[in-house]
């Protein structure tokens, strides 16, 4: 055996013991509870949902109730400061979430509302004047892209320490598709879906508003003090009761300022949830309680009053949110709220939910058929080619158990399409060998020596080859750029798939080939 | 061992029946679309299917009137299958609609389906699965599929103009839009769901179909530079020969391990399956027939020979006047 031969065969029998080590080895281990290094079995192929079973969530955020936040935000500062600075307020309202108006700015006041703008807006918004002391600001487009982007981040953060709170194994929380604005959310072996819905899109909004007034029975009546008009500077928010309370749209503190939140029972030992604020969050509180003793508090959730406690005193760091809860409610409301406030609300897109028998039917359907495909082609290899076929069924072993290692070291998941994208790198593998060998079959019958024809055979297809495998990558990369999911999947099992056969099928099978022939003094062409 | 040995079949001459014969399919395949529609999956239309395991037997008619009793309006249109194996007293329900995509009540539908089949008392039924696809993912889904072929073929349409010629880049594109077009057609005929495993299985035959072209294209190029003078139309002849036995295994032995899948690759994989075997049979069949007899009629009666081909050729990896005369 001259010293080219040896290298190419230690380096086949290498690649195959690495490849066998990183992606057969931990599979066997697992089921037949051999020692698996942890990093070893960190690397594990990991089965895909559609056969694990688990839920699998895909929903949107809305973007644009985190640009209406900041636009209501930043029109409520600058009506703030104009009061303060003795401008008459004038009308301030917003017109879509990115844009609000300002009209009737004194003509005399004029350079005084424009610096408080530039102050308050000038960073976000784009002002354009109109007539009659009217302005109108919209928010800068890379602005908006930002806050949109900025949304998504936090909600998908936010949805990760609600889901990491549940406790489910090896959740998925991932930006999902071109849209950049939805998210995917899988989570095996959960069973209650429900709760686990209702949890991942509570919106867990925390407000403590000051109230003006109420509680009254029905928006006339709590109106009728300030003259049947919600002045701009508060809002009316029904609670569970049908009673409505007018309270101020800037909020003392929200779920934001909140540094923990806990279950504990209220002073009538009903369930309610306990909190303490963080220092900035503190300041704050005691600076509204403070100001404003005697008044009501209006506890609002979501959009809706839950209680609304008098403020007897001062109260700075902690408090205490009552009001008709649950045991289970207060449990899940109390989570929501250490996980943070959804930064916008969620809708749900796609909702799929996999029972683990199903999983179960479609893996020994999945992995059977493969079997069965992969015995066919070894049978018919071995009769058509005879010794020739071993080394085709040699080859495409070794793709197979590359092309399992290399998923493993991507993390790629399995998945049904992926059992596919498997089958069809098959496929790809015996057309390689077959192209092969039906040139090597041509040249020998041409009149060339077995070493010649066997040359001459790979040297012939190389190119072919290359030209195959890389039409069928440019397919595998723009399925992967446009796919989502299980599309994905698919491709980057056949782009795998591609180079651990062009690897194969060209230096695994000529090298065994060469062994053979290094062996034998005037070899005969077994084909 | 031989399947075929030394043929020389006349494949160019058969090339205007060849395309007459496709358009027939094609155009069969249109009228049947028109007519009936695209059955699409939930994943393109949007709507809810629920799976459910019943502990005996049960008869689809009953689900289905079950369904009509106590769900006006959305019953009707259910479809009610068994699924999986008949053993299992598995079926599943596909109802066209959902609850409303914002909020939170998009399985409102699914829930309701499993209610009235859980009220209906036809054998304790278990959901083991549901499905719920809102109906702004299709619109998603397809713009994504469409947009992956759009590339996809573009970009074998660059490198096969790169690697051999304008002409062999438009007869190898215009036979994978053949396979599409055809598998298409057979979907409608047979009614199957265009699901997200179909359109893998479409988006595969496209890599399938070019790679079956470009074996013989190879082919056709060593030609050219060995065989100098001789018209084009007998050097595609004699590639297309000199390649069919392989043709015919890798067909032969890819459409074996399809028929694995389609036998026993369960529910899910069936529609894949289906799509693998219509699109490798005419994949096969457009590449002997159709992307050569296109080259041909492409480069027009100007008669190119072996000789005046080969000088353009001159591929930039290859040069097929440098090789080893046999």
């Amino acid at each position: 055996m001259n010293k080219n031969l040896r290298w190419k065969l230690l380096t086949v029998i290498g690649v195959f013991i690495i490849f066998f080590v990183a992606g057969i080895y931990p599979l066997l281990g697992a089921r037949y509870n051999l020692p698996v290094p942890g990093w070893l079995a960190a690397k594990q192929l990991k089965l895909g949902l559609d056969l694990k079973g688990g839920v699998h969530l895909v929903m949107r955020v809305q973007t644009d109730d985190a640009l209406q936040l900041t636009t209501t935000t930043t029109s409520e500062q600058i009506r703030e400061e104009m009061r303060t600075a003795g401008i008459p307020v004038a009308n301030i309202s917003s017109t879509s979430p990115t844009t609000f108006k300002v009209d009737g700015v004194p003509a005399d006041k004029d350079a005084q509302f424009r610096t408080i703008s530039d102050a308050q807006a000038a960073a976000n918004y784009d002002r354009n004047p109109g007539v009659n002391g009217s302005y109108t600001f919209t928010m800068k487009p890379n602005i908006v892209n930002d806050l949109r982007d900025q949304a998504v981040v936090q909600a998908r953060e936010t949805i990760e320490r609600r889901v990491n709170e549940l406790g489910a194994a090896e959740p998925t929380i991932a930006l999902y598709g071109q849209s950049r604005d939805q998210i995917l959310v899988q989570l095996p072996g959960v069973a209650d879906v429900a709760r686990a819905k209702e949890i991942i899109r509570s919106t867990a909004l925390l407000e403590l508003k000051l109230v003006e007034s109420g509680p009254a029975p029905s928006r006339e009546a709590l109106l009728q003090s300030t003259g049947g008009q919600v002045p701009q500077d508060a809002e009316v928010i029904p609670d569970a009761n049908g009673q409505f309370y007018l309270v101020k749209k800037v909020a003392a503190v929200t779920g934001r300022d909140l540094r923990s939140a806990k279950p504990s029972l209220d002073e009538n030992n009903r369930p309610a949830v306990s909190f303490t604020l963080t220092s900035d969050g503190s300041r704050k509180f005691g600076k509204a309680t403070g100001e404003n003793i005697g008044k009501s508090l209006a506890i609002v959730l979501d959009k809706r009053v839950r209680s609304a406690p008098r403020i007897d005193g001062r109260i700075t760091d902690q408090g205490t949110i009552y009001g008709s809860f649950t045991t289970e409610e207060v449990t899940d409301l109390s989570l929501t709220l250490r996980s943070g406030a959804l930064p916008a609300s969620l809708s749900y897109l796609e909702e799929r939910v996999i029972g683990p028998s199903l999983g179960a039917d479609s893996i020994r359907a999945g992995v059977l058929s493969s079997l069965a495909g992969l015995a066919l082609i070894v049978v018919f290899m071995l009769i058509y080619y005879k010794l020739s076929g071993v080394n085709a069924v040699l080859a495409l072993l070794m793709n197979l158990v590359i092309l399992i290692g290399l998923m493993a070291y991507v993390g790629a998941t399995m998945t049904l399409p992926g059992i596919a994208g498997f089958v069809l790198t098959m496929g790809i593998g015996v057309d390689s060998n077959v192209l092969i060998f039906e040139r090597i079959k041509e040249e020998f019958e041409a009149g060339r020596g077995v070493r010649a024809a066997i040359n001459s055979g790979f040297n012939h297809v190389l190119w072919t080859l290359l030209d195959t495998h890389a039409t069928a990558l440019i397919s595998g990369a723009c399925l992967f750029m446009f796919g989502t999911g299980p599309i994905r999947g698919f491709a980057v099992t056949l782009m795998l798939g591609l180079a651990a056969n062009l690897f194969t099928s060209v230096f695994v099978s000529k090298t065994l080939f060469e062994f053979e022939l290094s062996r034998r003094q005037a070899p005969a062409l077994s084909i | 061992m031989h399947i075929l040995k030394n043929t020389n079949f006349d494949f160019v001459r058969w090339r205007w029946h060849a395309i007459a014969l496709s358009w027939i399919i094609v155009i069969a395949g249109l009228i049947a679309i028109a007519r009936f529609g695209v059955p699409l999956g939930v994943e393109f239309s949007g709507g809810s299917i629920v799976i459910v395991k019943f502990d005996r037997q049960t008869d689809l008619q009953q689900v289905r009137g079950a369904l009509e009793k106590s769900l006006p309006g959305v019953g009707e249109n259910a479809v009610v299958q068994r699924y999986g194996d008949p053993s299992s007293n598995q079926v599943m329900v596909r109802v066209p609609s959902v609850g409303a995509e914002a909020g939170g009540s998009l399985s409102q539908t699914a829930d309701s389906v499993a209610n009235a089949l859980k009220t209906a008392n036809l054998g304790n039924p278990q959901v083991v699965g549901t499905e719920i696809v809102g109906p702004s993912v299709g619109r998603q889904l397809t713009r994504q599929g469409l947009l992956a072929t759009l590339f996809a073929l573009v970009g074998i349409l660059i490198y096969v103009a790169f690697r051999f010629r304008f002409s062999f880049a438009v007869g190898a594109v215009v036979a994978t839009v053949h396979d599409l077009l055809i598998t298409l057609a057979f979907l409608a005929f047979f009614r199957y769901d265009l699901s997200l495993n179909v359109i893998a299985a479409i988006l595969t035959i496209t890599g399938y179909s070019v790679n079956d072209t470009i074996v013989i294209f190879d082919r056709v190029r060593e030609n050219m530079g060995r065989s100098r003078g001789k018209p084009l139309a007998e050097i595609i002849n004699t590639s297309v020969n000199q390649t069919l036995g392989r043709t015919i295994i890798t067909a032969g032995t890819t459409l074996l391990s399809v028929l694995a899948l389609f036998f026993f690759g369960g529910e899910v994989l069936h529609g894949f399956a289906f799509t693998m075997l219509v699109g490798i049979i005419t994949g096969t069949y457009s590449s002997v027939f159709i992307a050569a007899g296109i080259v041909l009629i492409w480069q027009g009666r100007q008669q190119v020979t072996g000789k005046a081909a080969a000088a353009p050729v001159a591929a930039p990896a290859r040069k097929p006047t440098r090789r080893r005369a046999s």
